[in-house]
């Protein structure tokens, strides 16, 4: 017998409506509300052992603190997935599913499900992070919404083969899977396919969809390049030859610091390449055609730069997924921050 | 500093300096190693003074070498 717990907030918990919302997170034995639609639609195999209930201004305005107290009442409770809502439109619910879903997610390893409607705040803020099924506009989809949820739950814990957030209906979360196509057609017949539906002006779904464009905020110029700290940061796997932080080829998940503090350049044999996007013969050979150390120096001599940060950063930008690039990204920025550093030169191959 | 403009721009990248090529984005290896250095030293310039540079939108610097 598999265990399910569900949260819900304050008006579905049957506390109240908004004078309510300040609610303080509970935990109760067995189902209330929505638990008992989640229940019948989950079967005998899994059982709903728990409700928890937060308001959802609570959950809003303490969230460090709500989201504590559940991960407490969670601890000495055996379960092997999470339920969140359905929380539709719901704004605050919404994000209140997120927070507590992504954090139940980290702390227990376990599956976590919810849905939303795609108009939902909390869709953007957690799609990466936990499923989030795409759900009606109100209350009057909850059956709808719990079963979708449910079945993927019971397929998730019964180990079927699950298929692309798109067609098990959530929100996709950036991630890229390698699969055999059951009828296998090849990539050159798929793209000929799909020219030849062009041409005749029918409908045809590209399998690599460009992610619409990321406006980012305009840094402010630095006001005087010689007095200026200045960092290089790279996408093109410079590292070590050892690669001591074992930063994967392609797909990374990882980046690693490298302290250059007492180096003119960055030489063949000590540094090298570890990218499996391009041919490293030339990189391999000359590591400062990816990261311009020997250049820096010069400046830095010059006087037309302060000075070069002491270390520069590497990861590996093939195959990478915008999410995880985005995350490394202001990892990295957390570390130059601290170092005081004024201004980065970013190489990408 | 990038190869692929493009990719750079819908990145999200607001100042952007081209680079020769993705394996080796500041120095020919079949050109001399003074002049990849010629190549490197202006094209990182260009990225320096690029970031004491005001721009209101993105921008990509010209390079003459």
């Amino acid at each position: 017998m598999k265990k399910a717990i569900l949260y819900i907030n304050q008006f579905f918990g049957q506390i109240g409506g908004e004078e309510k919302a300040d609610f303080p997170p509970e935990i109760r034995e067995g189902l209330v509300g929505p638990a008992m639609e989640l229940q019948k639609q989950l079967g005998d195999d899994i059982k709903v052992t728990h409700t928890i209930i937060c308001g959802d201004n609570f959950m809003g305005s303490n969230t460090e603190e709500a989201v504590e107290r559940i991960l407490g009442f969670l601890e000495d409770k055996e379960f092997d997935i999470f339920f969140a809502g359905p929380a539709f439109r719901a704004g605050r619910y919404g994000s209140a599913c997120g927070h507590i879903g992504k954090a139940v997610k980290e702390k227990f390893n376990v599956p976590v499900i919810t849905s939303m409607n795609e108009e939902n705040p909390g869709v953007e803020m957690f799609r990466e992070h936990i499923y989030i099924f795409k759900g009606g506009a109100s209350a009057a989809a909850m059956r709808k919404d719990i079963k979708k949820m449910a079945d993927f739950g019971r397929r998730l814990l019964n180990g079927a083969e699950l298929l692309s957030a798109d067609e098990e209906g959530y929100f996709g979360r950036g991630i890229r899977r390698q699969v055999w196509l059951k009828e296998p057609v090849t990539a050159a017949d798929r793209v000929i396919d799909m020219l030849l539906k062009k041409i005749h002006g029918e409908p045809f779904q590209t399998e690599l969809p460009i992610p619409e464009l990321d406006k980012v905020p305009i840094a402010e110029p630095i006001k005087d390049l010689s007095k200026a700290k200045i960092a290089m940061v790279t996408s093109g796997g410079i590292v070590p030859v050892d690669n001591p932080d074992r930063i994967q080829s392609a797909s990374a998940t990882r980046w690693g610091k490298y302290d250059v503090s007492n180096l003119e350049r960055l030489e063949a044999g000590v540094f090298k390449t570890i990218h499996a996007g391009f041919d490293p013969a030339a990189a391999n050979d000359d590591p400062n055609v990816i990261v311009p150390l020997d250049v820096m120096r010069a400046f830095e001599k010059e006087g037309k730069i302060g000075k070069v940060h002491d270390y520069f950063y590497s990861t590996v930008g093939t195959g990478t997924t915008q999410g995880e690039a985005a995350r490394m990204g202001k990892e990295i920025v957390e570390d130059l921050k601290a170092a005081g550093v004024d201004g980065v030169i970013l190489t990408s191959t | 500093m990038a190869n692929l403009i493009p990719v750079a721009k819908s990145v999200g990248s607001n100042k952007i300096v081209p680079t020769i090529s993705i394996p080796y984005p500041l120095g020919d290896p079949n050109t001399p190693k003074e002049e990849q250095w010629k190549l490197r030293y202006h094209r990182v310039g260009v990225a320096l003074e690029a970031l004491t540079a005001d721009v209101k939108e993105q921008t990509v610097f010209s390079v003459k070498i």
